[in-house]
């Protein structure tokens, strides 16, 4: 364990030095202001599929709803800072409560169902959260929670994006998450084990949720607005995509996942009538080659690269870790 | 356990990838050609309105460098999508200012994404002109004030509301008229209130004023009430799928005076769901007719036809016309710069468009003529020009 402890804290430090890097490129502006936007939309995605990877990857639940656990997050952000005019910190927090009491609160009918059952209930609610927000006049209805200032910035983005990475990585190798890595497994069997699945998957599921949470209050405070059709389910697949591609169940493959798709959306901004059919071939060639994604559900390592390879099975979804 | 060094490695790949990214991407504008943007709905819920819009762009563009340019220098479009989203409006008005370097943009159509970008746009004080953004905050903010780099080519919908009291006064001779309003709808009560003031102004009568709710499907009642008033003329701003209705209900309670609305009337569905023949003395007031007859137009209805052989929408129209201002601004202000061009922009007077005369008021609302169009046995058809004042 105190080994483990040594390389946490080396990895903080390479992240303190990728983040001086960042830092001195943005201040001399050698990024310009569309990869810098670009750069932090990249931060968020992360945020949203480590987040999702933690319910879909680890404990095995599929769920799609992540967008509307997002706009909670970014309509309650939104709302202490510009309505209640508190710091932005409170803002965060609550944001990040709120998606993840409210994850808490649908977690518990909806876990009982699992596979497909369990992907229709969370798109369905993911939906009545926006359309809830849709009717609330309150936060501008239809027409979006206008007026929030820009508080977001790389900085922001980067320390809560590792935050969040260390925070499920750590969860991961926990009691719990080796609880819900049993119950990904078989559930059955995790359940003989003495383990209590239920109170495991409610776990996973407000933690995702509850960063989702957050990254929808970073998102609305860098966009200046709220809006409910940009939570959309389309979004929840933008996210699931990300991890799928990644590789389900693997941290450096929702990363990947998140910075590819951003990536490719981005360079391809520059043929708007291209883009989208880019990006779908992209993801059918990914899938038929690996469809296991990039990663499978291994971490990307040293050994990885003695080995030349990325992963050598061709079969997804067994417990590397 | 590898988990350190392979979050390590995670670390290192994701800089190499977002470092690669960032380094592609960087295009110069070259001295001979004036870059415009277009912001437009590309992909997503409005991609037919970024479609049309893109298309009377490129016609006003081609039309322009026909001519010989602007300042001796020709136009170019450089097109980012916006997915129809608030936030991917950003970024793109983002790429197309700090990576396209374009002197102003046109776009996006869809409210509450224009007014997601001002912020971007007037922090690099680019100048912005929406098509079709007719919320009233596309150009004015939170506290009232007029935003100076923001632009629409539309008119706000009270305005609808004036030009239809005048219509109705002028050429339907009407002196008392009934207003059935939707009481659901911020665009039907503003545009009823416009009316009522101008009308009432003029020296009409408002003998009845009855109202509904979004999904009625029953009007019988309150037409009947209306009937017994016995006016000249009924005016309903609504959307097509109330109204619809109402047209039909009304006919069949034998009012056969003429009714009126705004442009929600504007739908293929209206004859379907009134009845052709309920139709007949029904007007509407809308931003664009291709059917418009002063030269420009046909010109512009031509070659929108030979080049991509169906008629151009309101999209296409107002879009074409946001470009001539553009150029007319670039040509007021002398030189290629963003806050000289906004400047310049503002004070255009009368410029001639496909859409009629544009002048912009104090809060960059254009004031100009809107369209009576006349249904006629299901079909939509050009009636009149209204001029403001």
């Amino acid at each position: 364990m105190n080994n483990l402890k040594k390389q946490d804290l080396k990895i903080l430090c390479v992240c303190g030095v990728i983040f001086a890097i960042f830092q001195v490129l943005l201040y001399f502006e050698f990024i310009d202001p569309y990869w810098e936007a670009n750069i932090i939309l990249i931060l968020i995605n992360i945020i949203l599929s480590v987040s999702l990877n933690l319910i879909n990857g680890y404990t095995g639940q599929f769920s799609i709803g992540h967008a509307g656990f997002m706009a909670v997050g970014a309509y309650v952000g939104a709302i202490m800072t510009v309505k209640l005019e508190l710091p932005f910190v409170v803002s965060l927090l609550a944001g990040t409560v709120s998606a993840g009491f409210l994850g808490f609160l649908i977690g518990i009918p909806t876990l009982r169902l699992n596979g497909d059952y369990l992907a229709i209930a969370t798109l369905g609610l993911g939906e009545i959260i926006r359309i809830c927000i849709l009717n609330i006049e309150y936060v501008g209805g239809a027409s979006g929670f206008m007026g929030i200032p820009r508080i977001t910035n790389f900085p922001w983005a980067f320390w809560i994006a590792i935050f969040i990475i260390f925070f499920i990585k750590n969860f991961k190798n926990s009691s719990a998450g080796r609880a819900c890595l049993a119950i990904r497994e078989n559930e059955i069997a995790a359940e003989t084990m003495g383990i209590d699945t239920t109170k495991y998957k409610i776990l996973a599921f407000t933690i995702g949720a509850g960063f989702a949470g957050t990254a929808g209050c970073l998102f609305s405070h860098y966009y200046y607005i709220a809006h409910p059709a940009s939570f959309t389910f389309m979004r929840s697949f933008d996210i699931l995509t990300m991890v799928v591609l990644g590789g389900l169940g693997s941290m450096s493959g929702a990363i990947t996942g998140a910075i590819v798709l951003t990536g490719i959306s981005a360079v391809l901004a520059d043929y708007p009538e291209w883009r989208m059919v880019i990006y779908s071939v992209t993801l059918i060639v990914l899938m038929l080659n690996r469809p296991q994604g990039i990663f499978g559900s291994k971490e990307l390592s040293r050994k990885m690269f003695k080995f030349g390879k990325l992963g050598g099975k061709i079969h997804g979804g067994t417990a590397e870790s | 356990m590898q988990t350190g060094k392979k979050l390590l490695a995670i670390l290192c790949l994701g800089t190499m990838l977002a470092g690669a990214v960032t380094g592609c991407g960087k295009s110069g504008s070259s001295a001979k050609e004036i870059k415009i943007g277009g912001n437009l709905e590309m992909t997503g819920t409005g991609a037919s309105y970024g479609k049309s819009s893109q298309n009377g762009i490129k016609l006003a563009i081609e039309k322009i460098n026909g001519q010989g340019g602007v300042l001796g220098k020709k136009l170019a479009l450089s097109v980012a999508d916006n997915k129809s989203e608030a936030a991917e409006a950003t970024n793109a008005m983002q790429k197309l200012i700090s990576q396209d370097k374009v002197v102003a943009v046109i776009g996006p159509s869809i409210s509450s994404c224009v007014i997601a970008t001002t912020a971007v746009n007037a922090g690099a004080k680019v100048l912005d002109i929406s098509p079709l953004g007719t919320n009233p905050k596309v150009t004015v903010d939170q506290n009232g004030k007029t935003r100076a780099y923001n632009f629409r080519t539309c008119f706000i919908d009270p305005f609808q509301g004036t030009v239809m009291a005048k219509f109705v006064k002028d050429t339907l001779k009407a002196k008392k008229v009934a207003i059935l309003v939707d009481n659901s709808s911020d665009y039907s009560k503003g545009l009823a209130q416009y009316f009522e003031e101008t009308f009432t102004k003029n020296g009409g009568t408002i003998v009845a004023k009855e109202s509904f709710l979004q999904k009625d499907t029953d009007f019988k009642a309150t037409l009947t009430k209306i009937q017994a008033t016995n006016p000249d003329m009924i005016y309903v701003p609504a959307y097509y799928q109330e109204v619809g209705l109402i047209v039909k209900q009304a006919r069949e309670l034998g009012i056969t005076v003429p009714m009126a609305g705004g442009d929600g009337w504007d739908s293929a569905k209206m004859p379907e769901i009134a009845g052709k023949a309920a139709l007949n003395k029904t007007f509407f007031s809308s931003l664009y007719s291709p059917e418009d007859n002063t030269p420009m137009n046909k010109e512009f209805v031509a070659a929108y036809e030979k080049a991509y052989n169906e008629k151009p929408d309101v999209f296409a129209a107002l879009s074409y016309d946001s470009t001539l201002l553009i150029a007319e601004a670039l040509k007021k202000a002398g030189e290629v710069n963003s806050a000289k061009v906004a400047a310049a922009m503002a004070e255009i007077k009368g410029l001639e468009g496909v859409s009629g005369k544009v002048t912009f008021d104090a809060q960059h609302n254009p004031v100009k003529s809107a369209f009576i169009i006349e249904y006629k046995d299901g079909k939509q058809s050009f009636k009149t020009k209204i001029e403001p004042k």
